[in-house]
């Protein structure tokens, strides 16, 4: 096991690393300067500005001097905000996102298990019909569209909730559901057919014929077999969903590190860029770790120590 | 005479499909006493596995149709029986063992639990008694180091130990029956014979009668008191095991045995296939099913199908060659002679059962 987690980790440093030398060049690739007034400075306030902020020494330099900072755990200053470190706009931001994710994800893997378990057992019938239906319209339907409808249903018309804006705790709710549609439509679409698969396994009828009630069957050998691949499902999942997407987090106003990534970009923020590209690989990465140790311990037939497999 | 355990009555299965309802068995008829093995063989799709899991209503709901028959078990019809009444049924009076021993265990479940849950929810055992039921059982099957092979998990296992494994869950609570559907089609011959031993010693023990699925006719020829052949969901012919290899009445059983190699004969001998291939269960018409692959049909075997004909007391075909009004130098030499022979032996059983007075 020690083996194998410090193997992972060495992979996973080897990761992070080709992905921020990635993104480094990728971004000096791009047009434009940080300067949102560039068009009006002269040349001198031009190689002035370049000069503290380092952007006259060669991208070989510059990069370097990023890499010697970030080993040391120093993401830099924002381009953007006068004397702003990228660490700080990145713990204001996540809160948010991480909170309006989370509560999606809950909601959406419960409500998306229940609604793909039923459909399965109750296969080919209208339920059945009615819940594909819905996942299917969950998926290919932007989740602009339901945010848009639930603004305007629940916050508008009923006035329930808070149409936007990041007040209180209500506020959060309707993020957290439009957010919970893709995760609902995926999760129940994904259960639902390694729930069929498993229902036609042999060994499910092994079960019956040993006389276990119906529901016995069905939660002791149909459901934890099914579930398993459904953990590697979620935790990508999860990282996508918690660290802040765009589209929501702009209409409803919420405080996000998606709205600040997409922000950042346009003004060519580039340390805040590579903070927040940083973040999410990083989390990636975790995330995947977990998700495969998690395997392990649900999935006797894995065995992460490297043994061999009978 | 035993009483019979397990009768089934002209049964009758049929699959909803979307080109309408399939019959796949179309009434079928044996018996089944204390401690007998009673071997149903039959090619690939003859409903022989349909048969035996209606037995255990194992089949989808959704899609099967009992139309007609009954599977009278000590007495009482097991089609009639409620949901509940049916599981209290499954693994405690009768079991089955499966086919393929790589899918039939749960792959996440130790061993222990699997053969312990049917124990907990039968027997009503607590769990320190079934562990130790289960330990029994594993030890009965002849794996080795079992208290610790209960906490294994199946694919720490070999196949011919999986299936070991399955006939322990199979017979843990001492069932009356006994359901094997091939349980060593998918194991390599050292292992068949293993299995087979182990399953004719248990019954030994354990006096359940057991139901063998196969079409393997050596597996038979090993195993079984007494043999229905099925084609094409019905049972074509029915007998004891020398009434069927040695005095088949029927020419599909006799085509069966001809097309399986034998030690005794020269090597240069070809085998000799049933040209053709089984009906399609969708479109059967109203004549003997194997009318067109049979080398004696006549006219009315295109049209009606033949009822049962008892050739002894125990043995049982459904074909025209038995009827009276076949001229008989149209009955081949093999059948005419099986025939006689089965009369003679049936007249020295008589004389057997009468006193055993000499000739």
């Amino acid at each position: 096991m020690k083996r194998y987690l410090l193997q992972r980790f060495a992979y996973a440093a080897l990761t992070l690393f080709i992905i921020v030398s990635a993104t480094f060049l990728l971004m000096q690739l791009l047009p434009g300067t940080p300067y949102s007034n560039a068009e009006k400075l002269t040349e001198s306030q031009r190689a002035i500005l370049d000069a503290k902020y380092g952007l006259d020494k060669p991208v070989a330099i510059q990069y370097l001097t990023y890499i010697g900072n970030l080993v040391q755990g120093d993401l830099g200053y924002s381009f953007q905000y006068q004397g702003r470190t990228v660490m700080s706009m990145i713990g204001d931001r996540i809160g948010p996102s991480a909170l309006i994710g989370l509560q999606g994800l809950v909601f959406g893997t419960i409500i998306g298990l229940v609604l793909g378990i039923v459909s399965a057992l109750r296969h080919n019938t209208a339920l059945d019909y009615a819940s594909v239906t819905i996942a299917v319209l969950g998926m290919s339907i932007p989740s602009f569209v339901f945010a848009a409808l639930l603004q305007y249903y629940i916050g508008v018309k009923l006035g329930w909730l808070p149409v936007a804006l990041w007040e209180n705790y209500q506020s959060t709710i309707l993020p957290s559901l439009a957010l919970s549609v893709t995760v609902i439509a995926t999760v129940a679409r994904f259960i639902r057919s390694e729930m069929l698969e498993v229902l036609g396994q042999d060994y499910v009828t092994t079960a019956r014929a040993k006389g276990l009630n119906e529901s016995g069957v069905i939660w002791k050998h149909v459901i934890r077999n099914a579930l398993i691949p459904v953990v590697t499902m979620l935790g990508p999942l999860a990282v996508s969903i918690m660290t802040g997407t765009l589209v929501i987090e702009k209409i409803f106003g919420v405080p996000g590190l998606g709205e600040q990534f997409t922000l950042s970009i346009l003004v060519l923020d580039y340390s805040v860029i590579m903070g927040i590209t940083l973040l999410y690989s990083a989390l990636f990465i975790f995330v995947v770790f977990v998700v495969d140790v998690l395997y392990g311990l649900l999935d006797p037939r894995i065995d992460l120590k490297g043994g061999s497999k009978a | 005479m035993d009483k019979n355990i397990l009768e089934v009555n002209n049964l009758h299965v049929s699959f909803k499909t979307r080109n309408g309802e399939v019959p796949a068995v179309r009434g079928v008829n044996f018996s089944l006493k204390k401690g007998e093995t009673l071997a149903i063989v039959g090619e690939s799709g003859s409903g022989k596995s349909v048969t035996a899991k209606s037995i255990m209503q194992l089949l989808p709901k959704q899609n099967t149709i009992i139309p007609e028959g009954e599977v009278l078990y000590e007495g009482k019809d097991l089609l009639k029986f409620s949901k509940k009444e049916i599981q209290n049924v499954r693994g405690s009076d009768i079991s089955m063992v499966f086919q393929d021993p790589m899918t039939s265990l749960n792959p996440t479940m130790k061993i222990g639990k699997q053969i312990t849950e049917g124990l907990s929810r039968h027997m009503k055992l607590t769990k320190k008694q079934a562990r130790e039921r289960a330990k029994e059982m594993l030890e009965l099957v002849g794996i080795p180091n079992a208290e610790a092979r209960l906490d294994a998990y199946p694919h720490q296992f070999s196949g011919g130990m999986r299936q070991r494994v399955v006939i322990a869950i199979a017979l843990a609570c001492n069932p009356k029956v006994l359901i094997a559907d091939e349980p060593t089609t998918a194991l390599d011959v050292t292992i068949q014979a293993q299995i087979l031993r182990l399953m004719r010693g248990l019954q030994e023990k354990t006096d359940t009668a057991i139901i063998l699925i196969t079409h393997d006719l050596g597996v038979v020829a090993n195993m079984a008191d007494r043999v229905a052949v099925m084609y094409a969901g019905e049972v074509v012919e029915q007998g004891t095991l020398d009434e069927i290899f040695y005095r088949p009445q029927h020419p599909y059983t006799l085509g069966l045995l001809r097309s399986m190699p034998n030690l005794d004969a020269p090597r240069t001998e070809p085998l000799i296939p049933i040209p053709g291939s089984p009906p399609d269960p969708a479109s059967l018409g109203t004549g003997c099913p194997f009318a067109a692959r049979c080398p004696y049909t006549m006219k009315v075997c295109h049209d009606h199908n033949p009822g049962y004909t008892a050739v002894s007391g125990t043995q049982a075909v459904r074909c025209w060659l038995q009827d009276e009004r076949t001229p008989e130098d149209h009955i081949p030499e093999v059948i005419r002679k099986g025939r006689q022979t089965s009369e003679i032996a049936a007249d020295q059983a008589a004389i057997d059962a009468a006193g055993g007075v000499p000739v």
